[in-house]
């Protein structure tokens, strides 16, 4: 293991990819930033760039544009309000209070350190579970392979879809049809291509992103005419306050800092879970942590309060890494996209991950740490200038995103076809925002459809066609019968909610 | 059961999902495969019947948040607008070329979106693609298709 971290220390501090490191957090925490949008759309806009990186530097700009974002999103929430990714809502419940005390400065410091501590603690969970987790994964077979896919989408589906799970499957089996759309890999059979030639390849991930995240957040920001800018008039940018911690505050961080993290770390592993229960799960804990006269400070610019989310969030997001390494399958929409990008290039991630590209693996997890490193010492100084972003109109801001997004389709194909296919998802995936169906099944559906078919052929084949592969194995069992359980409960609960 | 906008959109993937499960079965596959315990067009079926029975369930069953979402309160003409913006920017791109359609496609976006300020609009169009066509095509060497700046000698 010692020598696998020297390799990934080796790889993450050339100067490349330390570059790639910083732009990609000060890139991400000013997209992270901006309402609405939020860690996969800053990711989506930078994987045209990383194609032409090698796989490590390309992936090591990801990692940090991903942690730059989730920064981002807690600024917004602090200095406006308006948190840019569900993960940081509950950053904003004691967050929001203290800037309008005048202390917004300090506010963003607490969250900066809290994450930063969050995201070492993890980082250190991440470097010992990975690898003990690979080598259990080892002897994962396609039939639990099909099953930790399913239960992925049911969990995401489940957890992530704020009540509505059968939108959530919708969008799950939506996404595994446009993933089926294409050659046959074994066969070259052409499936639902309608005699189109620009279709026989497949569409292209970037592409379904692009359109489901970046091009429609920003179409729904428009027919929904919110104005980031007008909020951001509420608590002057120019003026933060200082940025200093007292004794007595980094005293209330020292006692939530390590249970948040081990929180946020155990969320951010299963499935679906993430970020945004991490922080609602802490934030609640701290609250019963907490002495009474503490506990009435909540909500109104505690510092544990905001402490315990910001450090969650930024655990979970390690944690949920460790699905994606280890088994090769995301447990949220950000790692899927994560997963897709890995996919194009050439790399398979999985338990093998560890023994075949172990530059790779090691250089991902080392630039995670060495991406927060960069946060706290080079954002945090320089919040009060970036933080003027918030106050840039939507009237330049959209259309620059739909540029990048249509200029990243036009760069991978050069071909019409697909920025109309683009356009087309888009417009579509815009009204399906509207009426509250989630798009992270949709990726993570995507981004597995190829793998899931793959296993599922497979274990047909070794079962001659029987289907009792589900039950052979008492892990496959396991699996299977989590997977009923959440489905049998979603579905329950729609019925008997409302009767 | 009460007839709202995501029911009708539930029934529109149910009719999505009854087409595509009839063009699952169209698939040609292999003479050989035909009996095969999987083949080119196994997994499709399976998706087919899962899009139904979801949307089914969501069309059957009542809704637990209705979502009321206003169409006074949607503005349709800035978003038709833009969306018509992209398609024209999507058709000139490889004709016209990136420069002066992306600059273009800038300009009128600012516009229909309600900037007036002519001095910034000029700033972040003309100027701003060149500079963004520098970095990608000058630093990083990424190719950029431009028959217009081909002809007129700017780029090799």
């Amino acid at each position: 293991m010692i020598e696998g971290i020297l390799i990934g220390l080796k790889t993450a501090l050339s100067f490349q990819n330390l570059l790639m490191v910083m732009i990609g957090c000060f890139a991400g925490t000013i997209i992270g930033m901006l309402p609405g949008l939020g860690p996969m759309t800053a990711i989506a806009l930078m994987i045209p760039i990383t194609y032409g990186f090698e796989p490590a530097t390309g992936l090591i700009l990801m990692a940090g544009v991903y942690y730059g974002a989730v920064f981002g999103g807690s600024t917004s929430s602090i200095l406006i309000n308006a948190p840019g990714v569900p993960g940081t809502v509950a950053t904003s419940f004691d967050g929001y209070p203290m800037a309008q005390q005048g202390k917004a400065g300090k506010a963003l410091a607490i969250a900066a350190y809290s994450s930063f501590a969050g995201g070492t603690i993890s980082a250190i969970f991440l470097l010992i579970a990975a690898p003990s987790l690979s080598k259990i994964s080892l002897s994962f077979r396609s039939p639990d392979y099909f099953g930790l896919m399913i239960l992925g989408l049911t969990a995401v589906a489940a957890f992530s879809s704020k009540g509505n799970f059968l939108k959530a499957m919708m969008m799950c089996v939506f996404g595994l049809m446009l993933a089926s759309v294409g050659q046959d890999t074994l066969s070259d059979i052409p499936r639902f291509t309608f005699n189109n030639m620009n279709l026989s390849d497949g569409i292209s991930f970037v592409l379904v992103v692009m359109a489901t995240f970046a091009m429609s957040e920003a179409l729904t920001i428009i027919i929904k005419g919110n104005d980031p800018s007008k909020a951001a008039k509420q608590i002057s940018l120019t003026d933060l306050g200082s940025i200093k911690v007292n004794k007595e505050e980094t005293k209330q961080m020292a006692a939530t800092i390590p249970r948040s993290s081990i929180l946020g770390f155990i969320i951010g592993v299963l499935p679906g879970a993430g970020a945004t229960i991490a922080s609602f799960l802490a934030y609640g804990m701290e609250r019963n942590f907490v002495k009474n006269e503490e506990k009435e400070k909540f909500g109104k610019g505690s510092v544990q309060g905001l402490s315990a989310p910001e450090t969650a969030n930024n655990a979970a997001c390690s944690g949920s890494f460790v699905p994606l390494l280890t088994l090769g399958i995301p447990g949220s929409g950000t790692t899927a996209v994560m997963l897709g990008a890995l996919l194009g290039f050439g790399i398979q991630p999985g338990p093998r991950l560890y023994q075949t590209n172990p530059d790779i693996f090691w250089s991902v997890i080392m630039s995670m740490y060495i991406g927060m490193v960069v946060l706290l010492i080079l954002n945090l100084p320089l919040i009060p200038y970036i933080a003027r972003i918030l106050a840039v109109p939507r009237t330049f801001l959209i259309p620059m995103i739909l540029f990048f997004s249509v200029t990243g389709i036009y760069l991978m194909s050069f071909n019409n076809f697909d920025i109309f296919l683009m356009i087309g998802i888009a417009v579509v995936a815009t009204i399906l925002r509207l009426y509250d169906f989630p798009m992270p099944p949709l990726i993570l559906a995507f981004v597995l459809g190829g793998l899931m078919e793959e296993n599922l052929r497979r274990s047909l084949l070794i079962s001659d066609g029987s289907w009792s592969f589900l039950w052979d194995r008492p892990l496959t069992v396991v699996i299977m019968l989590t997977i009923l359980l959440i489905v049998g409960w979603q579905i329950y609960r729609s019925f008997f909610k409302k009767n | 059961m009460k007839i709202n906008s995501v029911k009708i959109i539930s029934l529109l993937f149910f009719v999505l999902s009854a087409f595509y499960l009839y063009t699952a079965h169209q698939i040609q596959v292999f003479a050989f495969d035909e009996g095969a315990p999987f083949n080119a067009k196994t997994f499709p079926i399976y998706l087919g019947y899962a899009g139904m029975f979801f949307s089914g369930l969501k069309i059957v069953l009542p809704d637990q948040k209705p979502v009321e979402v206003d169409p006074t309160y949607l503005e349709f003409k800035k978003t038709i607008l833009l969306v018509l913006t992209m398609i024209v920017y999507g058709a000139t791109i490889l004709k016209v070329g990136f420069f002066l359609s992306t600059s273009l496609f800038l300009i009128f976006s600012y516009y229909f979106l309600g900037e007036r300020r002519w001095k910034y609009i000029l700033i972040f169009s003309f100027p701003f693609v060149a500079i963004f066509m520098y970095l990608l095509h000058g630093v990083l060497a990424v190719y950029l298709r431009d028959p217009l700046l081909k002809y007129l000698g700017i780029m090799g």
